[in-house]
């Protein structure tokens, strides 16, 4: 029995570096993809063209190739030479980063063009249009597509395994090879990814409900 | 007679290769209440669109307080207008749109609030004062705190009019702004713009298909039909004897939808 909390100790050690790898995924797919995403509306040609290529190159490449090169070939030019977990968090993030933009693009898009005509009616710059009337009327529509990117990224926090980060599936398999015992770890790993996507969809409904107070009449 | 506060000079517009604007001249003096009408697709609402900067032109020119509209000034050569001059320039105008175009996310009082804010550099408690007042004028003073999905038709619009008018500008445009609202619910709007024409030296400019109402507010009436003017007189002389045969057919029509001019 005590050997067998040992092994689960193991293995919540793992969970805690794919909830990190998952927070901070999340955090700098959020900024890169509100970045990329007015990047893609912006009225600037050039800003347009950077945002485009960023979406299509990460969106177009395996995450398992962008993060082997962040990891093994970024170093090699000398410029940086991340740790496992920074690696880590910035495959994640400038992939599923790139997926948001995308989303937030749409969302900005779908605001009815009767709002960006008030806007010039009352005459409102253009930064002023989008912090004040665009965005929080295009967040409540990127929120639900936000909260599949979370999950996404949650699941994709595996593949740091391959970059010797010891996040939870990687225990899972130490586990298993040590013990034999293949049911056990991975019923307990298919019980972590299920309680913490759980939790991020829990905590996107609570969002999206306070994003939409007002829309519709209710404060 | 005063410089005219809106000079439009061989406007043209098209849309690909639908020309809804040729070759329009026409003058507007300061405080003139000028209504717009015409059978639909004759262009009046596009030349309130145009005079907004919410359209381009193909062609042409304007001008607004005696400044051109889509025309700067830039090493001695007049050249297209940028952002920063359109900017300069809207400040003369405000606009009411057929459906009102509320900020959904915003209060009645934050809508009216938002722009002398951010535009003006207003304080709050002077924009909050000011809102006050507009409400008041309008008739909504108890629905500050309320959301716009939670007013009638017509209280939107009325408020959409204390957001224009909170800007001050010297011109205000009225694109249809009845004709998105249920028939008991005209009235209200048309009382506060009779207010409006009655009370303030604002030049104003109406598109509108209530011939009885353009007859009451109007100084000047501009009658379109394919984008040009057919014919432009007082009221009286439009309704009650017009000139051109096109002008009489149009009215026939709309007696016989059953308005009363």
């Amino acid at each position: 029995m005590g050997d067998w909390a040992g092994y689960l100790t193991l293995i919540l050690q793992g969970a805690w570096v794919t909830v990190k790898l998952t927070v901070m995924g999340c955090a700098l797919a959020l900024v890169v993809a509100l970045i990329a995403g007015l990047g893609r509306v912006s009225h600037v040609a050039v800003l347009r063209w950077i945002s485009t290529c960023y979406i299509e190159f990460f969106r177009g490449t395996s995450i398992f190739v962008q993060l082997f090169w962040i990891y093994f070939v970024l170093p090699m030019t000398g410029l940086w030479s991340p740790t496992p977990m920074q690696a880590g968090v910035m495959a994640l993030g400038l992939n599923v980063g790139a997926y948001g933009a995308e989303v937030v693009r749409g969302a900005i898009l779908a605001v009815p063009k009767d709002q960006y005509e008030a806007c010039t009616a009352v005459n409102l710059t253009r930064y002023q249009k989008m912090r004040h009337i665009i965005l929080p009327q295009a967040l409540p529509l990127m929120l639900p597509t936000f909260g599949n990117n979370a999950i996404e990224l949650l699941k994709a926090t595996a593949v740091v395994s391959l970059i010797s980060l010891s996040d939870m599936t990687f225990q899972a398999q130490i586990v298993r090879s040590q013990t034999g015992n293949t049911i056990f770890p991975f019923v307990t790993i298919l019980i972590l990814y299920f309680i913490m996507s759980l939790l991020i969809s829990t905590g996107m409904r609570y969002l999206e409900r306070r994003a939409t107070r007002g829309l519709d009449g209710v404060r | 007679m005063t410089e005219p506060i809106i000079r439009v000079q061989d406007l043209r517009k098209s849309f690909g290769t639908l020309t809804v604007i040729d070759g329009l001249n026409f003058e507007v003096k300061k405080g003139e209440k000028l209504a717009l009408i015409g059978p639909s697709g004759s262009g009046k609402t596009t030349i309130l669109r145009i005079l907004m900067t919410l359209e381009t032109i193909s062609g042409g020119r304007i001008e607004v307080a005696g400044e051109p509209l889509y025309h700067m000034q830039k090493n001695g050569a007049e050249v297209p207008a940028n952002e920063a001059h359109l900017h300069k320039m809207r400040r003369h105008i405000g606009m009411v749109f057929q459906h009102f175009n509320l900020f959904p996310h915003k209060t009645v009082l934050q809508n009216i609030t938002l722009a002398p804010m951010l535009t003006k550099g207003e304080s709050r408690a002077n924009a909050d004062k000011r809102a006050g007042e507009l409400l008041e004028m309008v008739g909504l003073s108890d629905k500050a705190g309320h959301m716009p999905s939670q007013l009638s038709g017509g209280q939107k619009q009325r408020v959409a009019i204390a957001r224009a008018l909170a800007l001050n500008p010297e011109i205000m445009l009225f694109d249809e702004v009845t004709s998105a609202l249920d028939p008991e619910l005209v009235e209200e709007v048309l009382i506060v713009m009779k207010r409006l024409a009655s009370e303030t030296d604002m030049t104003m400019l109406l598109v509108t298909h209530e011939m009885s109402f353009a007859s009451d507010f109007a100084d000047r009436v501009l009658f379109f039909d394919k984008g040009k003017i057919v014919e432009s007189g007082p009221p009286e002389q439009i309704f009650k004897n017009p000139q051109e045969e096109r002008t009489r057919t149009f009215l026939r029509k709309i007696i016989a939808a059953g308005q009363h001019v």
